[in-house]
C-alpha cells in the first residue's frame, strides 16, 4: 500500500509544548514536529530520555495543552474547544497504555472496576449483567480469564497487569491507542507476549497504534513507520526497514550503531560509532540543528540555520543539512 | 587459569510473614582472573541475591545464607564476620549498582566519595588521595577533574555520575567487580559509553568482572562466559559462543527465539508462555518445567544435575540424559536483533 491510498486518522502540525520553568524560563519538550498516522497502522516513535516522545504522545491525546500547532483526529481538532458531550465521545476514540503496570492501576479497585470504569463513563453498557459480560469478554481476549475479575492488581504479575492496561483501553472501543513504552518495564520471556496481543488485536480490530519506546529493535517488530526524535525534534521518519537498513540522519546512525546486538560474533567485528557527550539541556538548546554539539559530521551550517524537515526520498523524511540541496550547492 | 572466585551450593533464603522464600537454590559459580562473567535471567531469578551475597549485602533478617561457600581466593567469605568484610568490600571486591541516580550520596561531593574507600582501605594521605581521585576521573574519561572534584551528584548527568560510581568501584584496584544491571537506567548511546569503558578499564586493570544483566545484547557485547538463571538456579553456563550458538537448554532457546529477528517484522514473536515459579513454594523438579514445551514426568519430579556438554559448556536438563528422547534446538533460537 503506497501512502497516498492510505487514509490519515491523525495529523500532526507544527507541534509545540513547552513547560513553563519560571523565571522566564521553557523547558522546549516539543517543538515543531509534524507528522501523519494513517489508519490501521502501527507508527513507531524512538528516541533517548528527554527527547519528548513521551511529551508528544500526552500531547497529541491531550493530556496536556499544546503551546503551538495542531493536532488533527479524524478531521477534528484535537485541542480545540468542545463542550462536555463532544469531549467525552472524543476521549472515547484515543485510548492510552502507559509504561508502568504497577503506578498505572489503582490498588483499591478490582480489576473488574479497573475495565468497567470506562465503560461506566461512557454508558456502553446498559444492565449490570451487560457491563459484567463486557468485562469477562475483555478480560479473555487478553489472555485472562473470568476468576481475575474480582482480584486486586497486587494479585498480579506486571505481565498480567499490563493485560489489564490493555484491556482498560479496549473497553471503550477505541479508534486509536497511544502505547507509550508498554513493555518497558517487563521481562524480555513476557515482552514477546505482550507484543503479540497488541498484534493480534490490531488484524482483529483495526485498531491504530501509536507506540513509543525506546528498545529500538522491539520497535522496529511491531511497527510500519518509524519517527526518531531528539531533543524535542523529530530528525527522521520513514518505513521500519529502510530506517534500520538505511538510516540517513547521523543521529539514527548512532543510535542504531550503539545498540548491542545478541550476536558475539557480530557484536566482535561491529565498528561502533560512539557518540561524545550527553544530550544538552532542553532549556536552552544548541542554536541550529540540535544534534550538532555532538554530531560527527557537523558543518559551520549547523549551527546558523535549522535544517529542514523535508522528504529526502519517497516517503522517508529526514532534518538534516547533509541532505540538503540548496546547502550542498553552496 | 586461576580461579579466583568459587561459588559452591549456595543458598539464600528470606524469611517473610508468608514463609520462606527461597530466592537462590544451590547456585555455582566460578570466575578465573581477568574475564568477564554474565549473569542473565529474568526479574526473580536470583541473579542480584546472588551478587549481593557476594559482597554479603544480604540484609539479616529478612535473608540468610543458607548453605553454601564463597570462597574469595581459598577463604570462605560465607563465614566472614561484618567487620572482616569490611575489609574487603571496596578494596578487594567491590559493586556498581544499577541506578547512578541513588548509589550516590547527594551529600557528599564527588571528590569525597572517591576518596573516602582510599583513606581508608589504602590509609592514603589527603594529597595522595586527592591525586589518585584525580586520575581515577581522568580514567573513566571525566574532563576537567580537578574542579568536578569538587561537585556534587545532582551537578553531574546520568552517564557522567555512572562513571563516578565506577571510579569509585576501581579506586582500590579491586580484584573482582561486580556489575548489577550498570548500564539498564541510561540510554543506548550512552551504554554504548560505558561498555566500552568498562572493556577498556579491564584490559588496563585486568579486573574480573561479574555482569548482572537482562539484555542478551550486553552479554553479547561485554562477556566471555555467561550463566543463565531461572528460578533460583543456574540452568546453563557456557561460553558466549556456546550460549549464543549451542545453546542446550530449553529456557536458553526460549529467550533467544522471544527476541525480534532481522527481517521478520510483522509476524508473529514467539513468546514463552505463563510466568516465572513463585520462589515461597518452588517446584520440586525443574523450575522451567512448567513453561517448558518438552516437559517430561521426570522433569516435575525430579530435579535434573548440571550435565557436561563441553568443558566449559553445563546444562540442567533432563533431555540431555541418555534416556530422553532427542529434542533438537528449534530453528527460531537462534541468534541476531535488528541489523
Amino acid at each position: 500500500m503506497s501512502t497516498q491510498e492510505k487514509e490519515v486518522l491523525v495529523e500532526v502540525k507544527n507541534l509545540k509544548k513547552y513547560f513553563n520553568m519560571g523565571k522566564g524560563q521553557h523547558l522546549k519538550a516539543v517543538d515543531d514536529v509534524s507528522f501523519n498516522i494513517y489508519k490501521g497502522e502501527t507508527l513507531g516513535l524512538v528516541g533517548e530520555s528527554g527527547c519528548g516522545k513521551s511529551t508528544t504522545g500526552r500531547t497529541i491525546i491531550r493530556l496536556y495543552g499544546a503551546t503551538d500547532g495542531s493536532v488533527t483526529f479524524d478531521g477534528e481538532d484535537v485541542h480545540g474547544k468542545k463542550d462536555k458531550a463532544k469531549l467525552k465521545e472524543f476521549n472515547r476514540k484515543m485510548q492510552m497504555i502507559f509504561q508502568d503496570p504497577y503506578a498505572s492501576l489503582n490498588p483499591r479497585m478490582t480489576v473488574k472496576d479497573i475495565i468497567a470504569e470506562g465503560i461506566d463513563v461512557h454508558g456502553l453498557a446498559k444492565t449490570k449483567e451487560d457491563r459484567l459480560n463486557k468485562v469477562y469478554e475483555l478480560l479473555e481476549t487478553v489472555g485472562l480469564n473470568k476468576e481475575h475479575a474480582n482480584r486486586y492488581p497486587h494479585e498480579f504479575s506486571g505481565g498480567q497487569r499490563q493485560r489489564i492496561g490493555i484491556a482498560r483501553a479496549l473497553a471503550v472501543d477505541p479508534d486509536f491507542i497511544i502505547a507509550d513504552e508498554p513493555i518497558s518495564a517487563l521481562d524480555v520471556s513476557i515482552q514477546a507476549q505482550v507484543v503479540n496481543l497488541m498484534q493480534k488485536l490490531q488484524r482483529e480490530r483495526g485498531l491504530t497504534y501509536l507506540f513509543i519506546a525506546h528498545d529500538l529493535s522491539m520497535v522496529k517488530h511491531i511497527s510500519d513507520r518509524v519517527g526518531v526524535m531528539y531533543l524535542g525534534n523529530l530528525v527522521e521518519l520513514t518505513d521500519s526497514d529502510t530506517l534500520y537498513n538505511e538510516p540517513l540522519h547521523p543521529y539514527t546512525q548512532a543510535l542504531l550503531s550503539a545498540i548491542p546486538v545478541p550476536d558475539p560474533e557480530l557484536e566482535r567485528s561491529r565498528e561502533r560509532i560512539i557518540l561524545e557527550g550527553d544530550v544538552p539541556s532542553p532549556v536552552s538548546p544548541p542554536s541550529g540543528c540540535r544534534f550538532r554539539t555532538r554530531c560527527p559530521h557537523a558543518m559551520d551550517v549547523c549551527a546558523k540555520v535549522v535544517p529542514k524537515w523535508q522528504e529526502a526520498r519517497e516517503g522517508h523524511y529526514v532534518a538534516c543539512h547533509l541532505y540538503d540541496d540548496e546547502v550542498k550547492e553552496n | 587459569m586461576e580461579k579466583i572466585l568459587e561459588v559452591k551450593n549456595l543458598h539464600v533464603s528470606f524469611d517473610t510473614f508468608a514463609g520462606e522464600v527461597q530466592a537462590v537454590r544451590g547456585v555455582d559459580i566460578d570466575l578465573t582472573k581477568g574475564e568477564t562473567l554474565a549473569i542473565v535471567g529474568e526479574s526473580g531469578s536470583g541473579k542480584s541475591v546472588t551478587s549481593k551475597s557476594i559482597m554479603r549485602l544480604i540484609p539479616n533478617p529478612p535473608g540468610r545464607i543458607k548453605e553454601g561457600e564463597i570462597l574469595f581466593e581459598g577463604k570462605d567469605l560465607a563465614k566472614y564476620s561484618e567487620r572482616q568484610m569490611q575489609k574487603v568490600r571496596g578494596s578487594e571486591i567491590s559493586m556498581i549498582f544499577q541506578d547512578p541516580m541513588t548509589s550516590l550520596n547527594p551529600t557528599m561531593t564527588i571528590g569525597n566519595q572517591i576518596m573516602e574507600g582510599l583513606r581508608i582501605h589504602q590509609k592514603m594521605s589527603k594529597s595522595q588521595a586527592t591525586a589518585r581521585a584525580i586520575e581515577l576521573l581522568k580514567l573513566v574519561g571525566i574532563p576537567n577533574a580537578e574542579s568536578r572534584l569538587k561537585q556534587y551528584p545532582h551537578q553531574f548527568s546520568g552517564g557522567m555520575r555512572q562513571r563516578v560510581v565506577i571510579a569509585i568501584a576501581l579506586a582500590c584496584n579491586p580484584k573482582i567487580l561486580i556489575a548489577d544491571e550498570p548500564t539498564t537506567a541510561l540510554d543506548v548511546t550512552i551504554q554504548a559509553q560505558i561498555l566500552d569503558l568498562m572493556r577498556d578499564l579491564q584490559d588496563k586493570t585486568g579486573t574480573a568482572i561479574i555482569l548482572i544483566t537482562h539484555d542478551l545484547g550486553v552479554v553479547a557485547n561485554a562477556a566471555q562466559r555467561v550463566a543463565v538463571m531461572y528460578g533460583g538456579q543456574i540452568v546453563e553456563t557456557g561460553t558466549v559462543d556456546e550460549i549464543f550458538y549451542k545453546p542446550k537448554h530449553p529456557y536458553t532457546w526460549g529467550l533467544l527465539a522471544s527476541m525480534p529477528k532481522v527481517g521478520d517484522s510483522g509476524s508473529e514473536l514467539i513468546a514463552i508462555p505463563g510466568s516465572p515459579p513463585d520462589l515461597s513454594d518452588p517446584p520440586k523438579g525443574c523450575p522451567f518445567a512448567a513453561r517448558c514445551p518438552h516437559a517430561m514426568q521426570v522433569c516435575v519430579d525430579h530435579m535434573p544435575e548440571a550435565t557436561e556438554v563441553s568443558g566449559t559448556h553445563q546444562a540442567a536438563c533432563w533431555l540431555l540424559d541418555e534416556r530422553a528422547p532427542k529434542v533438537e534446538k528449534p530453528a527460531e533460537a537462534t541468534v541476531g536483533g535488528a541489523r
